[in-house]
């Protein structure tokens, strides 16, 4: 029996786009294929890994991940510096959590001041996401997207409860756009489906179908993204073409295996690779199901996910 | 390719006699080609038949086990390529890697961690699978003490001879070969000599070619020899490698139904930095991976890939569920609180966990609702006051307890009016909406 290497040709492709301004902007998504496999279409960008920055010293990262910022948790704009200069991100996750009524309840102003302090010291792209607050959100982001007036970030994340004034904003001050729904394909495809008849292209918008840690619910992300990537390839189905997010960093930082002692799990081994691990690895499940743009935390975990990302996409 | 109903019947005798339970040849064939009858129903079936007929209902990728006893592994029987259409069938194993170069002490060391690796997690029980013992010293001798060694202080775990020099891994197969180890082994240089070794001790055997096209040629050799367990290694060494050539090679089993990549496969993972060496791993379990040989198993790297593996091995149709009882946390005396919660595993571990993180002994009233979260069990209509009165009142928990206030998720609280009117006499408490509100809530309520 002779060998033929069973290709896939597919009919649709994975919308492709810009983001940032200037040297360091980034092209992301526009391949044909599933995942890496370039032996049997085209992979013209590679995925890219934002790192997260706060708008207030996080209260609730532990201290594995927490001593790697020290010193920078006071003031956004050093901070998104520091990832930058000393940590190389290719780009920056601002979260504005300090808006959320159960933080510090900051105001829409004080958020855009934030947003303006942190693209002034800024080169690579900006991603700016709200505390997920459904109506806070809608008025910090609005806020946030004209004081980032043409700097093409992604903003987000918009979603069902809010979407219209979001993306209003983004239409009105040239952003990207990331969608979220809550883990099932038919409402990712719905809410794609009401974004674009508000007239914002497919080409602009990103599809956040939500992000679940290793051990908590991956398998459902996993397989929820896997499902959108081959609709928009095989069916050419354009509401399921905008390039996928992770938002890895925000779900591993908050599980069991990430904070819990040696002496309380000794079976469980070292904190600080256990932490590493648990979010390069789901990094790695979000990747290998479709994502193209990833939101993490840990430094060391960035660098580990960097490296494999340049494995898979080179030669 | 799977046969049709009709392309069978032409192979049976076409007597209809009925001995198979069906009322004709040709009923039969049509269950057959369902895969709901087995052919050895049919006593009068030709020689030549059943070979066609037994080729054509093979499964696409064989199945092969790894070791023998309690502890032996199955591995292939995959049908699909993507978890959300049915569910992954086996597991892949995991493998640590020794060199007999090592020192013994070394290797004694490596081989009390294989058998202290078990973690319970969600309710199974994980663990690395195998040893993958290599011939690194090119010395038969050597090899053989070493694999004695291995197989005398890890008797139940399954072992990999990772050994491609033939007069070296006859001995060691010879000393363990009740073992039942996967002899990997077989490249095209030395293929003659590992096959008759294989077929003298009867043990599976793994192939090594570069790219699935290389080894499928080499997997009909291996086959047209008379070797039907075989194991492939499609010799990657990048996670490019990996994710490429163990597509390729399901997918031509699988949609192609070609026979000679129809084999669980081998990925020999080893990287110098164990970080690296856990997101490539990563790669070769969601993409097809049967076997993953590791060079170190740090119990950090183990947890998270463990879990990696179960996470993509679930059921997509049904979700991992506990059991409907009363679990205890520490020792709870008869005033200690009492919670609710559904049996989704997912649930019931992040819910068990937080409540032992707060120190204050507890009784967790775990309900049965088809393993789904608290919040879709209660839009499904599963966990819904009258179901939950009537769990309580049948658990027995009222003879546990002198008090009579049950906590319920705060996702749920809009049940707590209903709840109280349903189960009399008890008081209902909202909890906190996350489960890692339960410490802070406990501690001040024990306070
Ligand atoms: C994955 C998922 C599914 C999976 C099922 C997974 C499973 N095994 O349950 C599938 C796809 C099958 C599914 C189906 C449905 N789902 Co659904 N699903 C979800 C999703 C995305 C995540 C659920 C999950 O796994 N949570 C994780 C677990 C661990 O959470 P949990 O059990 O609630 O436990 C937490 C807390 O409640 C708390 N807790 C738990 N126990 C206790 C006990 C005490 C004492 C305390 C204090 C705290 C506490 O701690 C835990 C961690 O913080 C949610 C949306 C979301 N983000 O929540 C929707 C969601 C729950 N689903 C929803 C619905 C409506 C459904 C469907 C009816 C229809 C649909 N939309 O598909 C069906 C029903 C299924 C059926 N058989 O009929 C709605 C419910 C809406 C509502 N408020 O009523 C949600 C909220 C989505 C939405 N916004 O529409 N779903
Ligand atoms: S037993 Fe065989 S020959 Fe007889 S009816 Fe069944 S299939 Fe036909």
């Amino acid at each position: 029996m002779a060998y033929v290497i069973p290709k896939e040709t597919y009919s649709g492709k994975v919308a492709s786009m810009t983001i940032g301004e200037g040297a360091k902007s980034i092209a992301i998504g526009g391949e044909n294929t599933m995942p890496f496999l370039s032996f049997e279409g085209a992979i013209p960008n590679r995925p890219v890994i934002a790192m997260e920055i706060q708008d207030i010293t996080p209260d609730d990262w532990p201290d594995n991940l927490k001593k790697y910022y020290n010193g920078y948790y006071d003031d956004a704009a050093k901070w998104a510096k520091f990832c930058v200069e000393q940590l190389n991100a290719k780009a920056i996750a601002l979260r504005l959590v300090g808006t959320h009524p159960d933080k510090q309840d900051r105001s829409a102003e004080d958020a855009a001041k934030t947003v303006k302090e942190v693209l002034s010291v800024v080169d690579v792209p900006l991603i700016i996401l709200g505390s997920n607050h459904i109506e806070k959100d809608a008025s910090v982001i609005v806020a946030a997207a004209e004081a980032a007036t043409g700097k093409n970030c992604i903003i987000g994340k918009a979603q069902e409860g809010n979407y219209k004034t979001i993306v209003a904003a983004a239409l009105a001050h040239k952003h990207k756009l990331i969608a979220m729904s809550e883990l099932d394909i038919n409402l990712a495809k719905q809410l794609n489906i009401l974004i674009t008849q508000m007239g914002f292209e497919t080409d602009r918008l990103l599809t956040d179908p939500m992000c679940s840690a290793l051990g908590y619910g991956l398998e459902y992300t996993y397989s929820v993204m896997e499902r959108i990537r081959l609709a928009a390839l095989t069916q050419n189905d354009t509401t399921m073409q905008p390039p996928i997010v992770g938002d890895v960093g925000m779900y591993v930082w908050k599980t069991k295996e990430v904070s819990a002692s040696e002496e309380d799990m000794p079976q469980w081994g070292s904190l600080e690779e256990r932490g590493i691990a648990w979010e390069v690895v789901t990094a790695m499940g979000m990747l290998l199901a479709g994502a193209n743009l990833l939101i993490m935390r840990h430094p060391k975990a960035v660098e580990k996910a960097e490296k494999v990302i340049e494995e898979l996409t080179k030669g | 390719m799977a046969l049709s109903g009709v392309e069978i019947f032409k192979l049976l005798p076409k007597t209809n006699c009925k001995k198979c339970g069906f009322p004709t040849c040709l009923a039969f064939a049509m269950k057959l080609a369902q895969r709901q009858a087995s052919l050895d129903a049919c006593p009068d079936v030709s020689e030549e038949a059943k070979k066609i007929l037994g080729e054509a209902s093979a499964p696409p990728v064989r199945a092969i086990i790894l070791g023998a006893g309690d502890k032996a592994v199955k591995m292939g029987e995959e049908t699909v390529l993507f978890r959300h259409e049915k569910r992954f069938v086996n597991p892949c194993a995991f493998a640590v890697n020794i060199k007999d170069s090592e020192s013994d002490n070394e290797i004694e060391k490596k081989v009390a961690m294989v058998i202290a690796s078990e973690i319970d997690r969600v309710g199974q029980k994980l663990r690395i699978d195998a040893i993958s013992i290599e011939c690194a010293s090119n010395d038969a001798v050597r090899y053989e003490a070493v694999t004695r060694m291995v197989s005398s202080r890890a008797p139940d775990t399954p072992i990999i001879l990772n050994c491609f020099n033939a007069s070296a891994a006859e001995a060691a197969v010879k000393a363990i070969a009740d073992k039942k180890p996967l002899l990997y082994g077989a490249r095209l240089d030395n293929l003659d000599a590992m096959v008759n070794i294989a077929k003298a001790h009867k043990t599976p055997l793994g192939l090594y070619a570069e790219g699935p096209e290389a080894l499928s040629s080499l997997a009909e050799k291996a086959k047209a020899m008379g070797v039907e367990d075989i194991v492939i290694d499609p010799g990657a060494k990048s996670a490019k490698g990996i994710i490429e050539g163990n597509t390729q090679i399901r997918r031509a089993a699988i949609k192609k139904n070609f026979k000679p990549l129809g084999y669980p496969i081998i990925n020999i993972v080893m990287k110098d930095d164990p970080l690296i060496e856990t997101a490539i791993a990563s790669v070769a379990i969601a993409k097809y991976a049967s076997i993953v040989v590791l060079s170190s198993i740090e119990r950090w790297k183990n947890l998270a890939l463990f879990t990696l593996r179960q996470n993509l091995y679930t059921d997509p149709q049904v979700p991992m569920q506990v059991e409907q009882k009363i679990y205890k946390i520490g020792e709870p005396g008869p005033d200690a609180p009492l919670m609710i919660t559904t049996n989704f595993s997912l649930t019931y571990f992040i819910v068990s966990g937080e409540v032992e993180n707060s120190k204050v002994p507890s009784r967790l009233a775990v309900m049965d609702c088809e393993g789904l979260s608290v919040l879709t069990a209660w839009a499904a209509g599963k966990f819904t006051a009258s179901r939950i009165a009537q769990f309580i009142k049948e658990s027995g928990v009222e003879n546990e307890v002198k008090h009579r206030e049950l906590i319920i998720p705060g996702q749920v609280a809009i049940l707590s009016g209903t709840l109280e009117d349903k189960l009399e006499g008890w008081k209902i408490i909202v909890g906190p909406r996350e489960a890692n509100g339960l410490p802070t809530f406990l501690k001040t309520k024990a306070a």
